[in-house]
């Protein structure tokens, strides 16, 4: 009952993420300036987009649950911010591979965002070192939720300070959306749409997994205690 | 109000008698100032590199002291005696920033006439009245962020390890605003501090302040 409509969503995040892939490599037109490397940008936007969602997401969830103090919230909070966390490692590997390709080092520290997502990827690797080595549990839901308020926070102020800091703002290659191609852009909006089923989905099982574990624990020892 | 004057009296009157905590991160930014020497391999410094050292020393002293904040509350019960008292919570919040905050300016007071007087080029002669500026934004700038992370960490095992990893990323902001805005003081003909890093060093003060306000209270509840 907790993997309820999994299966259609499932399907859906496979159709989507297909269909984007087959659309990048048949449909979208090549770049003039990069040529074939640039087609990483339908993998590397997206997936830090939906990262950076992810971790804002995983902000608020934190909110819900110094509200209503229910685990539930909680949950959600914390699969949401491990999952943006790994596709964190995606963004830096990908964008670390695009750098090389097109500026020729495998990294540019004159590319904000870039550098602030290193920097954002850094503090949230520590959620999971804090939130571990609190024992109690009810403890740890609620240090793990003011932490995750602080970062969610901290995340438009590092992209304001970083983007501050460049001289001149970088030659945006395919930055904005503003001055892509349509055809482009329509790509990269299928991507994106992938991205975020693949995400939705990959929460929604993370979170189902461990509602039943928890359902479970409590089952069993409910039999040992009787 | 009362209560964060005894808190601020308490954990002041506590560094006086022990001197533990000041001394300490002073001396570490001297040896900090040895150690770029060497590592440098300059014998002065100016503009970015002279602000960038300045400031990377400030932020390790300062968690030294950030990493310690906490420390006599967990020990000896503190926490338990704050929290059977009747006062607001945010009180503990208050007095700690505020205790930070002295910590940071004394420690800057020996330290920055320290750099000037070991690291920094001679032909720079640093404009005081902006450098204070700058100094007291990045001080509430670091002493509430400080204040927040140590709360977290302290309740954990390895909390010398997570406090440092929490507080650095979080300040990576306040030294890039201020090293930026301090650079200029420290170059050869002398410039002025462009204001958008004040603005910058203003506006995270002001978000931290106002979020330390409204999660602290959730540190503290047992």
């Amino acid at each position: 009952m907790q993997g309820k409509g999994l299966r259609g969503l499932s399907i859906a995040t496979a159709a989507t993420l297909v269909t984007a892939f087959a659309l990048v490599f048949f449909y979208a037109p090549l770049d003039a300036d990069q040529g074939f490397v640039q087609k990483i940008f339908y993998l590397h936007v997206p997936m830090a987009i939906v990262a950076l969602c992810g971790f804002i997401f995983g902000g608020i969830c934190a909110i819900g649950f110094l509200r209503t103090r229910d685990r539930k919230w909680d949950l959600r909070s914390y699969v949401a911010i491990h999952l943006s966390l790994i596709l964190g490692v995606g963004v830096l590997i990908t964008g670390s591979i695009w750098a090389r390709a097109s500026w020729g080092h495998w990294w540019v520290w004159d590319e904000p965002t870039l550098v602030s997502f290193l920097i954002i990827f850094l503090l949230y690797a520590c959620y999971q070192p804090l939130r571990f080595s609190i024992e109690d549990p009810d403890k740890q839901a609620r240090y793990a939720a003011v932490f995750a308020i602080l970062a969610g926070a901290f995340v438009p102020l590092n992209f304001l300070a970083v983007r501050l800091a460049q001289p001149l703002a970088h030659p945006r290659v395919l930055g904005a959306s503003g001055n892509l191609p349509s055809s482009m852009e329509f790509v990269f909006l299928v991507s994106l749409a992938g991205m975020v089923l693949l995400f939705i989905t990959l929460w929604r099982y993370e979170m189902a997994a461990k509602q039943t574990r928890m359902r479970l624990k409590s089952l069993r020892q409910r039999l040992l205690s009787s | 109000m009362r209560a964060v004057s005894a808190l601020v009296r308490k954990d002041l009157l506590l560094e006086l008698r022990t001197k533990e905590t000041v001394p300490a991160m002073a001396l570490f930014a001297l040896v900090a100032y040895v150690l770029f020497h060497f590592a440098l391999h300059r014998n002065a410094l100016e503009g970015d590199l002279a602000a960038g050292v300045l400031w990377v020393t400030i932020l390790l002293a300062a968690v030294l002291g950030i990493n310690r904040l906490f420390v006599a509350e967990r020990e000896q019960g503190g926490f338990d005696g704050f929290l059977l008292a009747p006062v607001d919570r945010t009180a503990m919040l208050a007095a700690k920033v505020t205790a930070l905050l002295c910590f940071l300016v004394v420690l800057e007071l020996i330290a920055v006439p320290a750099f000037f007087l070991l690291l920094l080029g001679p032909s720079a002669g640093p404009a005081f009245p902006e450098l204070i500026l700058i100094l007291v934004l990045a001080d509430i700038g670091l002493a509430v962020v400080g204040t927040l992370a140590a709360g977290l960490a302290v309740q954990t095992r390895a909390r010398d390890l997570i406090g440092p990893l929490i507080t650095l990323p979080l300040l990576v902001p306040v030294v890039l605003a201020a090293a930026r805005a301090t650079s200029p003081l420290f170059s050869a003909p002398a410039g002025g501090v462009e204001a958008k890093w004040l603005a910058v060093l203003g506006l995270y003060d002001l978000v931290f302040v106002l979020l330390a306000y409204a999660v602290f209270d959730f540190l503290l509840e047992d």
